[in-house]
């Protein structure tokens, strides 16, 4: 590279970190106050550019800048107000599940209200064209564009330290408790700073649109690069996004200038991996306060299962083992799919409830079971016993590589760092064409003849998944489940009981992995085929709605959650047009009837003995 | 009990079908991909209206069984059992994305079941992976890409860079384009190559990268958003100015038409002209589809037609629904489609469906297609023995 491309490649990045800033900006804030997980944070920022470009139309490019900003923050308003306002009560996460729901609505509104065609925008009049720079063209707009995220730095540092709402907004990220106390008023606190971090995403996606189209993919791919500028930069932390922004944009570009255009699949989860493993709250967060043992909740005892529900779920086995003698053949191929899922979500929510480590990327290890499956059975021909055999080994090995990193870690940052590492290893499934058949996946997976009906399938996955759920739940009334709890509850105690915390938990991150081998092992040969979709970040969040869905703090939760979800999905995709606003609808509807998850919420009608 | 319900529920559910229709179970991913596939769907069922209205084939009608497939190989697979045992169909259709069509091929083979492949482009489709039971009518990224070496050929200009979305259609488009050249123009250059990842293109920084290789012109099989991307951002930084641009799918209304002003113009593509094709066959599609929907016909408007037709004609010469029969029917079988006439290739079962090769446009900020001439599918199909080597099968 010359200097001259030196430089411009420089400059490229700063533009392209500018538009990362700020829409990360917006979901610092949010988090930081909030403390929610806004995965439609996305979803805002897609808004903004579909208002900007149909607005832009009507009455000129510079005044529909801010009108769509107005519009998101009005969108954000009501996402709060109406939705999220509901759920501070209710666990940590819930949250996450219902901004989730708001995903899928959003994205099925836009299909509905601009219908399929990709929209690309107006150029910005008056930056339409190049300016030159050592003798080369470049865009006056993206000039514009570096010069705005100082500027949003600047104005967001000046109303967080010298006005008095950033005051209280400070407070309320600082300690909320003590806020609410010295008479804070946090209903107006909370719904204000979403607003103000929809509005910076409408912003952000407004300012966009002279460089790229409007589209209805924009909300997840935006989303998870938001979410990594946050976390690199620290939690909260509005100068560390900025910093992380630069640094993230400057990568890309110069990985793009230096003829390694293939790392830009994956280069921001690398860098993101790299600085939490060196620096595990960000580059400029603070580690979190330890909390007030006042608010310190506890979540309830896993009781061990009642006799009544031990019955009922020996009747449930007795029904599943006579299912393919009364469902059609197809029932018998859905309830594969549900025991497979079933088993999935299980593994998490040993990760989840008892340990007490969200993951964001728990595919990973569904997809390394699934892949190592079909690489034995595939390249070296081995039987379909020692390919399932190898799942979970193969997952487990994944699954303690990355745990160690992971369990150094806690709450956001542990689950960003699964996430990371979910997504380095779909990037080598994705791209190591010899051994994994690159995006097109492996294909051929299929069990021998003897178990090639789906009947005999299905009872191999039956006995297999129950054995696997039997062994997970055996283990949380272990001794090693209770001390993984007490780890939980309270690290500190826990230490001083003489339990090695972080081992507890590596150990679990291990063999939640190894489960969901399993459960990748038995998804890959009950389908013939897989290919990388199966440890992308949307298998991720699908079991985490599972968990979610069925609640997190109860043993048979996840189950339900995995069975109504893969049914919902279903019978939705088949029947209704707009199926996804559909799931989101039932999923939203769910959350507010049931904030504890629906088993946990059934708990709690039951009267206490 | 939920299960238990579930139970109930899909058994309630499950309804025979009647037995005197044709039923064509057909899948694809309606909302991952919705603009290529809405007019996909209107082209099918404008076909079924046809065929119906004039008898069905062989005595029966047809009946268009349809499903999203989730986007996902497997979803897709599960969708596909629900259609062969409880909807009973007699042959799968659809499928839009390369890795779900290559499960849905490959299940198709398990079960023994015809899959007419309409949408997904990869030559493992047909070839490597190819089997009995699979047949593909898009012409495949080979074809596309021997369409438009003829003319990049002639330019001869030695310096190439290409751009490509990373993922087997961007890396199977440059590996053959890269090999058709080269025999071609023999001493041609390759200066750059740049994969973003699909949907995330880094405009400013691909397209600076490009012009920093000095290349004499520039091969991209970019499509969707990234090329309006790249498009916007190569114009604004001059990357485009006296240098010819070769660019796969780019002259597909559903590509094109969301540029309108900043159609490149000049660029040389693969498309459908679908105003200027003047043939009786394509009139007659193009009047019949315009009048049913009140809309104008898309590229994939005629895929999601002529695949209603091939399923039709397939029974037609077959006279059943019989697998074994619709297979041999179709090996061989030649067809009218709005393009023209195509043969069902015995040897890799791919359809000799072509394209239209041109150049670029635009008038009244719409782009459309100039110089441009059917490339005809038969004409750009690699030497039997080739194929067969692909194939293991045979």
């Amino acid at each position: 590279m010359s200097g001259a491309a030196v430089l411009l490649q420089f400059l490229n990045g700063l533009a392209g970190a500018s538009s990362l800033f700020l829409v990360a900006a917006g979901l610092s804030l949010i988090f930081g106050v909030t403390r929610i997980v806004n995965f439609a944070h996305g979803s805002l920022y897609m808004l903004g550019m579909y208002f900007a470009v149909w607005l832009a139309e009507r009455i000129g490019f510079w005044p529909a800048v801010p009108a769509a900003t107005l519009g998101v923050a009005g969108a954000g308003v009501l996402i709060e107000a109406m939705l999220l306002r509901r759920l501070y009560r209710a666990p940590e996460l819930l949250q996450l599940l219902a901004t989730f729901a708001v995903v899928l609505i959003v994205r099925d509104l836009a299909l509905w209200a601009w219908g399929p065609v990709d929209m690309l925008g107006p150029r910005a009049p008056g930056f339409a064209g190049a300016a030159t720079i050592i003798g080369r063209p470049f865009p006056q707009y993206d000039l514009l564009l570096i010069g705005m995220a100082p500027l949003v730095l600047a104005l967001l540092h000046f109303f967080l330290a010298r006005t008095r709402w950033g005051v209280l907004i400070r407070a309320a990220a600082e300690d909320r408790e003590m806020a609410g106390a010295l008479g804070v008023n946090q209903r107006w606190l909370f719904t204000a700073v979403f607003a103000l971090g929809a509005a910076l995403a409408g912003f952000g996606g407004a300012l966009a649109i002279p460089r790229e189209p409007a589209s209805l993919g924009v909300d997840l791919a935006l989303v998870a690069d938001a979410f990594v500028v946050v976390v690199v930069g620290g939690l909260g932390s509005i100068p560390g996004a900025f910093l992380a922004a630069l640094a993230i944009g400057e990568v890309k570009a110069f990985c793009t200038g230096l003829g390694y255009s293939k790392l830009t699949l994956v280069v921001e989860f690398i860098v993101m991996a790299v600085v939490l493993v060196l620096r595990p709250q960000g580059l400029l967060g603070r580690p979190e306060p330890a909390p007030r043992v006042a608010a310190l909740q506890s979540a309830p005892l896993l009781a061990p299962l009642s006799r009544p529900a031990r019955v009922a779920l020996a009747l449930l086995a007795a029904l599943l083992l006579a299912a393919p003698l009364v469902g059609d053949e197809y029932t018998v191929v859905l309830l594969t799919d549900l025991l497979v899922f079933a088993v999935f979500a299980a593994s998490l929510h040993l990760l989840m409830g008892p340990g007490g480590m969200a993951s964001f990327g728990h595919a990973a290890y569904f997809g390394l079971g699934a892949y190592g499956a079909g690489i034995v059975l595939l390249r070296f021909g081995a039987p379909m016993a020692l390919a399932l055999a190898i799942a979970p080994l193969a997952a487990g090995l994944g699954a303690a590589l990355f745990g160690w990193f992971c369990v150094r870690l806690s709450g956001v940052y542990l689950a960003m760092l699964t996430l990371a590492f979910a997504q380095i290893a779909w990037s080598v499934a994705f791209q190591w064409d010899e051994l994994t058949g690159g995006s097109n996946g492996l294909i051929g997976v299929w069990p021998p003849a003897w178990l090639a009906t789906k009947t005999a399938y299905y009872y191999l996955v039956l006995t297999l998944g129950i054995t696997a759920i039997g062994l997970l739940w055996r283990a949380i009334y272990s001794p090693f489940g209770y001390a993984l709890r007490a780890s939980r509850d309270s690290a500190l105690r826990a230490e001083a009981l003489g339990i090695n915390v972080r081992m507890q938990q590596w150990a679990a991150f291990t063999a939640a992995g190894c489960f969901a081998g399993v459960a990748g092992g038995l998804f890959a040969f009950s389908k013939g085929s897989i290919s990388p979709d199966v440890l992308s970040v949307p298998r991720s969040v699908d079991a985490l709605v599972m968990v979610l869905l069925g609640g997190v703090q109860t043993l048979t939760g996840p189950l339900w959650g995995a069975a109504l979800f893969t049914w919902l999905s279903d019978v939705a995709s088949r029947s209704i047009d707009y199926w996804r606003a559909a799931i989101g609808g039932v999923i939203l509807l769910l959350v507010l009837a049931f904030p504890q998850g629906i088993a946990g919420s059934l708990r709690r009608w039951r009267p206490s003995p | 009990m939920k299960k238990l319900l579930l139970l109930l529920a899909s058994l309630t559910l499950a309804t025979p079908a009647p037995a005197q229709t044709v039923r064509i179970g057909e899948l694809n991913s309606y909302k991952v991909f919705p603009a290529f596939l809405d007019p996909y769907r209107k082209g099918m069922a404008l076909a079924v209206e046809e065929i119906n209205a004039a008898g069905g084939a062989a005595g029966r009608k047809l009946e268009l069984v349809t499903r999203d497939d989730g986007g996902t190989p497997g979803s897709a697979v599960r969708v596909a059992e629900e259609l062969i045992s409880r909807e009973k169909v007699d042959l799968l259709m659809g499928t839009f994305a390369s890795n779900v069509g290559l499960a849905v091929a490959n299940l198709a083979a398990q079960r023994k079941i015809l899959f007419l492949a309409s949408e997904p482009l990869t030559d493992k489709l047909v070839w490597q992976d190819g089997n009995r039971y699979t047949f593909r009518l898009r012409p495949s990224t080979y074809m596309q890409v021997a369409m438009l070496v003829p003319a990049a050929a002639k330019l001869k200009k030695k310096r190439w860079a290409i751009v490509y979305p990373n993922y087997e259609y961007g890396q199977s488009a440059t590996e053959s384009f890269k090999k058709l050249l080269a025999a071609a123009q023999p001493g041609v250059e390759f200066v750059a190559e740049q994969a973003p990842p699909l949907g995330k293109i880094d405009a400013g920084a691909v397209v600076q990268a490009i012009a920093d290789a000095k290349p004499d012109a520039i091969f991209s099989s970019l499509f969707a958003t990234d090329l309006q991307k790249f498009v916007r951002e190569g114009t604004t930084r001059g990357l485009f100015r006296a240098r010819p641009v070769f660019n796969l799918l780019a002259g597909e209304p559903e590509y094109l038409d969301p540029l309108k002003n900043e159609t490149p113009e000049g660029w040389w593509v693969t498309g459908y002209p679908w105003r200027q094709i003047d043939t009786p066959q394509h009139r007659k599609f193009r009047d019949a589809y315009m009048q049913r929907w009140k809309d104008y016909p898309r590229q994939g408007s005629v895929v999601g037609y002529a695949a209603v037709y091939a399923a039709a004609e397939a029974v037609r010469k077959a006279g059943s629904a019989d697998t074994e029969k619709l297979v041999d029917a179709l090996e061989g079988l030649p067809m009218q489609t709005p393009f023209g006439p195509i043969v069902w290739r015995a040897i890799d079962h791919q359809s000799t469906m072509g394209a239209y090769v041109g150049q670029l446009a635009k008038n009244d900020g719409q782009g459309f297609m100039v110089n441009w001439h059917y490339a005809d599918g038969a004409d750009y199909q690699p030497p039997d023995a080739v194929v067969r080597a692909l194939r293991k099968e045979r």
